[in-house]
């Protein structure tokens, strides 16, 4: 049984930070857009994962962590600000949340 | 040596003067404005007798005396130290400045009394008196330069003293701007001193010329620079237009700086400069030219002016022309002695043609005068000796100088005959104007309103400098007056070692020659000369003209219709310097530099840059929608490019 090359995992990765980012720009709910940068930020968590198994190095091992633990920060205030907009504007598109401009 | 140590002390009391008042007089009561800048005048005054009492028992090998006090600018071999110097020219020139200056100052007290910007006025005054020592005292060029400019900034912020009044206030700009010419070529000058000396201090340039290294032709240009500094100052031919103009400011004004001191400035720096005229004989002839014409031209305007400070004013032209006669026929003393008694009465002719204005309530029309002899009795006699001194009557200050002058032009190797003439046809045409004033001032029937014009002598503190100038004007000229029969004339005696220590050989032996007492019968050809009898003719012929037949003027006006027309509109000289240089100037200024460079270029650029700017932002500006997608896109836009150059570079190999 052979391992799986590292570049199946990079293909994967990429994939998912690809459908992650057309998400981030294509879709208008707000907790989508939310769930698309999840998906990029475990994109690339399995990169590091994927080169840290490679190299047999814990660095990227380590830094995986980081972003999880940046992630859920991310997640509780992100997600506090999507209720407080809900509650604002009864509307969750991010279309309408264009205020801030010129 | 007190003072002879601290020169300083003399220009600094005037400056402090300026200062306080300036500063602080606003608010303060007449009496302590005058108690300032009068006590600081007076306290320079006695600065400046005590320095001459110590002067005298100076040994002569240290004169000049040279303070040194600071170190101004040092850029290379330009080197320019604050130093002052004091030599025989020096004193006479101080004695001058100073007392004339202090009576001035004690008669503006009566005669500005009821003038708004009183402690202004004084302010300027004192801060005058600083410029104008500095430059007599001055022993390099560019310290000379300092008060140059210094006195014409205060000319123009004295006559333009009531700037409220637009004719006083374009009369400033116009006495600023015209000097100002004159100035450039002064200034050219200066550089060109330095340029051929290594050096701007005097005794270091004089003792280079006794080396005589210098070709002529160099210092031709240079005399011919400075000359034109010179003309602009003491308002000679073609840039005398600017005096008459000036007398818009107040009257003390005119008597101090447009008659008796500054525009003799220009007779000062020439007679200052005598070693280098005296080796250009090419400038010489210009400057004894320039003077003669002068003498004549703005004497002719003078007789039918009916302005009494006019009258005074283009006689101030006409006797600076006198003093570079004087100077440009090599004898500077001549011109250095009429300088000084000119400073005495025209001085008081212009105290009492403001004691006159003051009187009448400031009524300057001559023809609205008449027969204030009686009301107005001390103004009176003090003008009539001035009036004699101005004139060339036997006996008083400028019959010394004059005749001195008019002398030296026909005398002497550099004797010219036409210079001469110009110059005793203008004696005669000074007398006859200046009687002219008196007689329609102060004699025949009042031509005024006797109901609302209540004409009364001034006040003490007018009289008194009147009374003290008189007597100037009197003996002011007679150190020369031994001289006439035989003996020796002291003033130039006096003057001697500034004017022959560094005399080119061949001057000073004709000087040697020209002044050798010649016989006793010096008296009778003097009394009875040419400049005396001019002087009585010009004075038998305003009689006639204005006590004997007032008609007659008139009559002569009709007949001669054309040449009065021409001297009452003064040659039309402004109208021509309007139409050739200012119309021009004003034409190129507003078509090509203004709506041309000003706002075409400039603006255009500035303009332009700025439209750019915004136009750019207009664009830039619709990026920022506000929507966040929009900035991901970009965002994106931005990582896929950094990308791509990467990877570019990465597979070009060029990292």
């Amino acid at each position: 049984m052979s391992i799986i090359p590292v570049s199946y995992y990079l293909v994967l990765s990429a994939v998912l930070f690809g459908l992650g980012v057309i998400a981030f720009v294509f879709k208008r709910n707000i907790i989508t857009v939310f769930m698309s940068i999840e998906l990029m930020l475990n994109a690339v968590n399995l990169a590091f994962v994927a080169f840290a198994r490679a190299h047999n190095q814990l660095d990227g091992l380590v830094f995986v962590f980081f972003v999880i633990v940046v992630a859920a920060a991310e997640a509780a205030v992100g997600l506090a600000l999507v209720i407080m907009i809900a509650q604002n504007r009864q509307s969750l598109s991010v279309e309408r949340m264009n205020h801030l401009k010129f | 040596m007190p003072i002879l140590d601290h020169l300083w002390v003399i220009l600094v009391l005037p400056l402090a003067g300026a200062a306080i008042n300036g500063l602080l007089g606003k608010r303060w009561p007449q009496s302590r404005v005058n108690l300032v800048a009068v006590g600081s005048v007076t306290l320079a005054f006695l600065a400046v007798a005590e320095l001459v009492r110590e002067f005298w028992q100076l040994p002569s090998e240290q004169i000049p005396f040279v303070g040194n006090y600071f170190t101004w600018m040092v850029a290379g071999p330009f080197r320019v130290d604050f130093t002052l110097q004091v030599d025989q020219l020096t004193v006479v020139m101080l004695l001058t400045v100073a007392f004339v200056g202090m009576l001035i100052h004690i008669y503006s007290t009566g005669y500005m009394a009821h003038e708004g910007g009183y402690y202004r006025f004084f302010s300027y005054l004192n801060l005058f008196m600083f410029f104008m020592l500095t430059l007599v005292m001055a022993a390099n060029l560019v310290v000379m330069f300092v008060g140059w400019e210094g006195v014409g900034l205060c000319s123009y912020l004295l006559i333009g003293f009531w700037f409220l009044k637009k004719s006083a206030a374009d009369a400033g700009k116009k006495a600023f701007i015209t000097t100002r010419i004159g100035d450039f070529g002064f200034t050219v000058g200066v550089l060109l001193v330095f340029a051929t000396f290594q050096s701007i201090d005097f005794g270091t340039i004089f003792q280079a010329l006794a080396a005589n290294s210098v070709s002529e032709a160099t210092l031709t240009i240079i005399c011919i620079l400075l000359f034109a500094g010179a003309v602009g100052k003491s308002a000679q031919l073609p840039l005398y237009v600017w005096l008459p103009d000036a007398m818009e400011g107040p009257t003390p004004v005119s008597a101090l700086i447009h008659a008796a001191t500054m525009v003799t400035a220009g007779v000062y720096m020439v007679a200052r400069m005598n070693p280098l005229f005296s080796r250009a004989p090419i400038a010489m002839l210009l400057v004894a030219v320039v003077g003669a014409v002068t003498a004549f031209y703005a004497a002719t305007i003078g007789l039918v002016q009916t302005d009494i400070k006019k009258v005074l004013a283009y006689s101030t032209v006409s006797q600076l022309g006198y003093m570079f006669l004087a100077c440009g026929v090599g004898s500077y003393s001549a011109g250095i002695f009429h300088l000084m008694t000119h400073a005495f009465f025209k001085g008081l002719l212009f105290l009492a043609a403001g004691s006159v204005i003051h009187a009448m309530g400031g009524e300057q029309n001559m023809m609205k005068m008449g027969g204030l002899a009686k009301k107005t009795p001390i103004t009176f006699w003090t003008m009539l000796i001035a009036t004699l001194a101005i004139a060339g009557i036997p006996g008083f200050a400028g019959f010394f100088s004059k005749d001195k002058i008019l002398e030296v032009t026909h005398a002497g190797s550099s004797g010219n005959l036409v210079l001469w003439f110009l110059g005793v046809a203008g004696a005669g045409l000074t007398s006859f104007y200046m009687f002219r004033l008196v007689f329609l001032t102060f004699f025949g029937e009042p031509r005024y309103d006797e109901h609302h014009i209540h004409v009364h002598e001034s006040p003490k503190n007018m009289t008194i400098p009147l009374v003290i100038l008189a007597v100037g004007s009197i003996f002011g000229g007679w150190f020369a007056a031994p001289h006439l029969v035989g003996g020796p004339d002291y003033f130039d005696g006096f003057l001697k070692p500034v004017f022959s220590s560094y005399a080119p050989p061949s001057m000073s032996e004709a000087a040697e020659a020209g002044i050798a007492p010649s016989p006793a019968s010096e008296l009778l050809h003097a009394l009875t000369g040419w400049p005396v009898i001019v002087a009585v003719v010009g004075l038998l012929v305003a009689w006639w003209f204005y006590i004997k037949n007032p008609e007659a003027p008139k009559r002569l006006a009709t007949s001669l219709h054309g040449l009065y027309t021409l001297l009452l509109n003064k040659y039309y000289v402004d109208e021509l310097y309007r139409a050739v240089i200012i119309r021009p100037l004003l034409w190129i200024s507003t078509n090509v530099l203004w709506h041309g460079v000003d706002e075409g270029l400039i603006d255009g650029i500035v303009n332009g840059s700025a439209r750019v700017a915004r136009a750019a932002g207009g664009r830039l500006r619709e990026l920022q929608s506000g929507n966040t997608r929009s900035y991901a896109t970009w965002v994106l836009i931005g990582v896929v490019g950094f990308t791509v150059l990467l990877l570019a570079l990465f597979v070009t190999g060029v990292h």
